[in-house]
């Protein structure tokens, strides 16, 4: 009981990361309608830029204070790796937009690989270790050396995750349900060419979901530095595929589904690793991926797609 | 006049500092600030000299290309592009250009022999490379190029026929010749498995899933440590040998039989003709295909899935038989690279080796395939020259290494041809019904790989 607890902490903390990601790929397909294959590595770029402006202020700058170093680190990242969306979209899809189905997904794994490749040169191929920051926690459960019982703890850590990707969730719900912005997201998803002749500004529109869906991953790029403490150029392969996974599994296009099917993509690896075992977890998400494609392929809370001719 | 110039002049100038401005943002953390492992954590270094070299470079080149290449007032073209014209003035395989190709592939390792014995070893090792990679993108291109589907996972048939011949001549003692056509009806075998429950799903979903299925098998392969040795890999496959010859030194080899001295390079010079010849016929099983009713259907399929269902086509079986296909020639190559390499290990079945020869069908222009071949010889042997640019050493310092720009410059080159040429670079297709007159179809004109 206590393990399936402190399992169930660990899942939805894991969960809510790869929701936050997963975020991203459901905004960009809803609205463009393609798989945003370097998505994956701007939560990458988020997180070396997590790192390197936690160092900057701490070792450079000189700030103890944590809470502060952490917000201004999580602005920092938001802002940056946002630059690095806009990019992304501005140099790799847009002149693709109106070309067969294909090709900007092509562009992705090409854009992906470079962004690897990219970190990879200019900050080494070294893991980069950072030591954990945020200690101690709550006790749920004492442990109990007779009859077993481990102890079950909420980390501080785990609490400031699920914190924030509940506060940002809301925030970016708000921000699609009641803003003008939202609004024209989603003129621009039911039918774009009509949106842009009512006066929507599309490709406006268009930059500005890559920017939230690389806020969000960068995000989703410090929590993974926190959580884990170790970094690489390669992490947002695995991450971005999975979070992809929880974006379909929770019905692509629908942000509450994204979140949804992230936490399970979450619960699932943790209790798959816990009960069976760590080396299929990836076999796990991947089959799950495959069988919700199969068999559901709207998702949880997606709308069924109308083919049209 | 002179104002329309002046402003042109000023939004050039306008723009390349944009663009400068937005290349000091994104490298500040990546080129300007460097973290490194020192002892008791880590350390920040700086590189200002980088980050500004970059900035300056990015405006001269910004503000030369809004200068002199894309200029505002040009005429509008009509007619087809110079791209086009070159296209279709390009040689198609199955003419006289075939045969000269053909001929020349076969002359080439003599011609290396004689003419470069210093590196003979080294050529032909790169020759032999770049014929796998046209093989399997000959064999992607079935399913990509003619039939429509994104096959993200075309790695997994690979490694099946790699494994299955490296499992049967571990367990079982297989020699090469035995184990080929085995390991292309495994790879057949599994393409069926892997295309049944996938078809019904739309193009990039369908790449998606077949990623993951590509993964799947990795990771297996990875973990199951007792069949497939896991990270270790498989090692010790046998060599393939002519006709029952070994092409060891000693009495009764190949050597020793033909009468002819002992020397190294007879056995590459050998697993390139096995490999060549195995490029050929999937050259020609693919082309007669495509003259068959099934070829037909593929590129039906690639062109209107919905039309192809109300004119009667099965797409599941037409699906099916391109996965299976295209798998198969997938897997004859994974057997020829286990016994080449003479050893397997999951590391060689990464997703990136998918990426590589999907880059090279789709910038060789899909359902291309003399593009396959222009493709792969470009990238492969850009790769090659890349490992061999250690002079560049001198201009950049002794910490220079041309290999890890390698991916890098892939990845560039990826999206910038599809970016500039998104039907790839040889644009044009040989048509498969032809009314008359044989004529070549410029691939803008069509519209391809729609595939849902």
């Amino acid at each position: 009981m206590e393990y399936f607890v402190q399992q169930l902490i660990n899942g939805l903390t894991l969960g809510s990361i790869y929701g936050l990601i997963a975020i991203g790929y459901t905004m960009v397909y809803g609205i463009i309608g393609m798989i945003n294959f370097a998505h994956g590595d701007i939560f990458m770029i988020g997180s070396f830029i997590a790192l390197t402006m936690f160092l900057v202020l701490t070792s450079v700058l000189g700030f103890t204070f944590l809470p502060v170093v952490l917000l201004i680190v999580l602005i920092v990242a938001m802002l940056f790796t946002s630059a690095w969306g806009w990019t992304v979209e501005r140099l790799a899809y847009r002149p693709l937009r109106g070309s067969f189905r294909l090709a900007p997904l092509i562009t992705a794994i090409g854009m992906s690989i470079l962004l690897q490749n990219f970190v990879r040169v200019t900050q080494g191929a070294r893991v980069k270790p950072l030591p954990p920051q945020i200690q101690g926690g709550i006790t749920l459960f004492e442990g109990n050396a007779e009859t077993g019982a481990i102890v079950v703890q909420l980390s501080y850590m785990q609490l400031i995750i699920i914190v924030t990707t509940v506060v940002l969730m809301t925030i970016f719900s708000l921000i699609i349900a009641k803003t003008p912005l939202g609004r024209s997201q989603r003129a621009c998803e039911q039918d774009r060419r009509m949106a842009a002749l009512l006066g929507v500004n599309v490709d406006r529109t268009i930059s500005l979901t890559f920017l939230m869906g690389a806020a969000l991953a960068a995000v989703a790029g410090l929590m993974f530095l926190l959580l884990y403490g170790v970094i690489d150029f390669y992490i947002g392969f695995l991450a971005g595929i999975k979070a992809f996974t929880a974006a379909v599994l929770g019905g692509i296009g629908s942000l509450p589904g994204a979140m949804l099917g992230g936490l399970l993509i979450g619960l699932i690896e943790v209790f798959w690793s816990g009960y069976f075992t760590v080396e299929y977890k990836d076999v796990a998400a991947f089959s799950i991926l495959a069988i919700v494609l199969i068999f559901l392929p709207s998702g949880l809370l997606g709308r069924p797609e109308v083919e049209k001719v | 006049m002179a104002t329309a110039t002046d402003n042109r002049i000023a939004d050039s100038v306008r723009d390349a500092f944009i663009a400068a401005l937005l290349v000091g943002v994104l490298g500040f953390f990546f080129l300007a600030l460097r973290t490194e492992i020192a002892p008791g954590g880590l350390a920040l270094s700086t590189r200002w000299g980088l980050w500004f070299s970059a900035i300056a470079i990015v405006f001269v080149i910004r503000l030369a290309l809004n200068l002199f290449l894309f200029k505002a007032n040009r005429p509008v073209r009509t007619g087809p592009s110079t791209f086009a014209k070159i296209g279709a003035s390009l040689p198609d395989l199955s003419g006289w250009t075939g045969t000269i190709m053909l001929v020349v592939a076969i002359a080439l390792p003599f011609l290396v022999t004689t003419f470069l014995p210093a590196q003979q070893r080294q050529f032909i090792d790169l020759m032999i490379l770049i014929l796998t990679y046209v093989m399997l993108g000959w064999g992607l291109n079935i399913v990509v190029g003619l039939a429509g589907l994104l096959d993200l996972g075309f790695v997994a048939f690979y490694a099946i026929g790699a494994y299955s011949f490296a499992l049967l001549a571990h367990y079982f003692d297989f020699s090469f010749w035995m184990a080929l056509p085995v390991a292309g009806i495994l790879a057949a075998f599994w393409g069926m498995i892997l295309g049944f429950p996938v078809l019904r799903l739309r193009g990039d979903y369908l790449a998606i899933v077949t990623l993951a299925f590509g993964e799947i098998i990795r990771v297996v392969l990875l973990n199951w440590y007792d069949f497939t040795g896991g990270p270790n890999g498989i090692s010790g496959i046998p060599k393939p040998t002519f006709f029952g010859l070994d092409f060891g030194r000693g009495e009764g080899n190949f050597a020793a039989v033909f009468g002819i001295p002992y020397s190294t390079i007879h056995r590459f010079i050998y697993l390139y003709f096995i490999i060549l010849l195995l490029a050929v016929i999937t050259y020609f099983v693919t082309n007669r295909l495509r003259r068959l009713p099934i070829g037909r259907a593929w590129e039906a399929l690639r062109e209107d899935e919905i039309a192809c269902r109300s004119l009667g086509i099965n797409t599941t079986n037409t699906k099916l038989t391109a996965f299976a296909i295209g798998a198969m020639f997938g897997g004859f190559a994974g057997a020829f690279f286990a016994t080449r390499q003479g050893f397997v290990s999951p590391e060689s079945f990464t997703f990136i080796e998918s990426a590589i020869i999907l880059a090279i069908v789709v910038l060789g222009g899909l359902g291309s395939q003399f593009g396959v071949v222009v493709a792969s010889t470009v990238m492969i042997g850009g790769m090659e020259i890349l490992r061999n640019l250690g002079f560049l050493k001198g201009a950049f310092g002794p910490d220079f290494d041309p290999v890890q720009y390698r991916m890098l410059i892939f990845g560039l080159a990826m999206v910038l041809i599809m970016v500039w040429k998104p039907r790839g670079l040889v644009t044009t297709r040989e048509p498969t019904a032809v009314l008359k007159e044989k004529k070549k179809i410029g691939a803008d004109l069509v519209a391809q790989g729609e595939g849902h």
